[in-house]
């Protein structure tokens, strides 16, 4: 079973923007897969896709096998999505956002209030469930977004670009939490500029460019694809940047 | 999803708006207690005692109804289209329903109830506060005729407020059809006077104000007589209502204005 199973998607924008040409992706169960791209080259307009924020111009999305198109509902209940900016109230509190979001997803309130109160404890925002969201510091605004993502334990995890502008220590700490989910059968996409993060983290990767993927295979098979220009030694940010750079510029 | 989950998800919505409303009452529910109080100090007392009577009751009894609709349909526009947009553009926070899997007619639903809630409870405020002016000389014929239209007045404008908020694509969008449509259509849809009372060739211009149709059924419902009989009236509301909900729906079933 495959997580995600995009085919020949392409995107369009009303500007004329091709962001995403025939794209084809797929992200089987339980992996932990790194999407990988210069600024601009269609990450999250593929996530908006696969997550039901964007409208695709042509082709086929499937989330654990239900169609985004037809069984939209069944395919939505699969995902929790991370997203690139932070989009919560900045007004309310990081419990009720979390148990608000559980309601979206039919999730009654006697539920969702203990398993908020679970997943905030657990991403370090025990002490400040309570509190008013725009209190939180950018790194515990990210925890919040990932924890309401997983307020109705998705099968599969989007996380697009979640440690951005994020300290090392608290980067690691959503590591090891990201690892732990992986653990117990959850499916993560992640996009991410820390390619050192990526290649700590995933098994598979992909490397879109002008919206076409120009890599896609194992972490092995792709830091295979930068043997030949990796100098060990000199600063170079690790074999996976090479790679990057060769294949992105 | 099933329909409890149906259920819960629209109650998390409303409960949201609910709360929200109620933690900033000075701004959801206190302006239309000052805005009413002037219209009947100014408009029933002052004016009203110079104009005596009008459809065989006294002035400040006449202009009951037409303040108490002019409250309601400007805060239930005013509920759901700056709420939508708001989470549309300030934080981006329509993103959570819109992952979710919950149906564009429940987010329709959703919305929509916040907007009645608050224009029925800020209506009833208004008549309460009307009952200082007229010193409890308030007679209703038809309570439930009164109470349908109100409920049935908030639902056609916030529904119409959720169009505003769905297409506004700035903080202007969402001011500008209030401003330059709602309150013309307001004050010219019969809230100060009666429609018999216009020169004969003005009549026909207000009978194309939906408002006018609003107003004269929770009149009637008030003091028992209308400008024109009220099943007119429903069916101008129901035809408003099952338009307004195909707008709704296909904007956002199809994204436009939400989604890229």
């Amino acid at each position: 079973m495959d997580a995600l199973k995009i085919q020949n998607v392409t995107k369009t924008y009303n500007n004329g923007v091709v962001a995403l040409k025939n794209t084809t992706l797929t992200i089987p169960a339980g992996d932990f897969f790194a999407l990988l791209g210069p600024n601009g080259a269609g990450k999250t307009t593929l996530i908006g896709i696969a997550s039901g924020l964007v409208n695709k111009t042509s082709g086929s999305v499937e989330v654990f096998g239900y169609d985004t198109d037809k069984q939209t509902e069944m395919a939505k209940t699969q995902i929790g999505l991370v997203g690139q900016e932070i989009n919560f109230n900045p007004f309310e509190k990081p419990i009720d956002i979390v148990v608000n979001q559980g309601g979206y997803y039919g999730i009654p309130r006697d539920v969702a209030i203990p398993r908020a109160e679970t997943l905030l404890k657990d991403l370090g925002l025990g002490e400040k469930m309570n509190d008013k969201a725009m209190a939180l510091s950018g790194g515990m605004k990210r925890r919040l977004m990932i924890a309401r993502a997983l307020i109705h334990k998705p099968k599969f995890l989007i996380l697009d670009e979640p440690t951005a502008g994020v300290d090392v220590e608290l980067r690691r700490g959503m590591w090891d939490y990201l690892k732990r989910l992986t653990t117990d059968g959850v499916t993560i996409l992640l996009t991410t500029h820390y390619l050192e993060e990526a290649e700590q983290l995933a098994k598979h990767v992909a490397i879109i460019r002008k919206g076409e993927i120009v890599a896609n295979g194992t972490m092995d098979e792709i830091l295979a694809l930068g043997k030949d220009t990796y100098t060990a030694g000199d600063f170079n940010g690790g074999r996976l940047e090479q790679v990057f750079i060769e294949l992105t510029k | 999803m099933t329909p409890y989950q149906l259920w819960t998800s629209f109650y998390t919505m409303l409960r949201k708006d609910v709360v929200r409303m109620f933690r900033i009452w000075v701004q959801t529910f206190l302006p239309s207690v000052i805005t009413s109080t002037l219209y009947f100090v100014v408009f029933g007392t002052v004016l009203g005692s110079r104009i005596g009577t009008m459809g065989g009751v006294k002035y400040m009894e006449f202009v009951v109804p037409g303040l108490v609709m002019l409250a309601i349909v400007t805060t239930s526009y005013a509920n759901t289209s700056f709420t939508f947009f708001s989470s549309k553009f300030f934080a981006r926070s329509i993103d959570e329903i819109l992952v979710s899997p919950t149906p564009p007619w429940l987010m329709i639903a959703g919305f929509v109830s916040g907007g009645i809630v608050r224009g029925v409870l800020v209506g009833s405020i208004v008549l309460a506060v009307s009952l200082f002016f007229t010193g409890l000389g308030i007679s209703i014929h038809s309570l439930l005729i009164m109470l349908g239209f109100a409920v049935l007045t908030s639902l056609v404008f916030a529904l119409a407020g959720l169009v505003n908020g769905i297409y506004a694509k700035s903080i202007d969008g969402i001011n500008i059809v209030p401003t330059f449509i709602l309150t013309p259509l307001v004050y010219l849809g019969g809230v100060f006077y009666s429609v018999h009372s216009l020169p004969a060739a003005w009549q026909p211009v207000v009978y194309i104000n939906p408002i006018f149709y609003l107003i004269n059924g929770f009149r009637y419902g008030f003091m028992g007589v209308a400008d024109i009989p009220i099943a007119v009236s429903l069916a101008v509301l129901a035809a408003l209502v099952v338009l307004l909900v195909g707008i709704n729906w296909y904007l956002i079933r199809t994204g436009l204005g939400l989604k890229q």
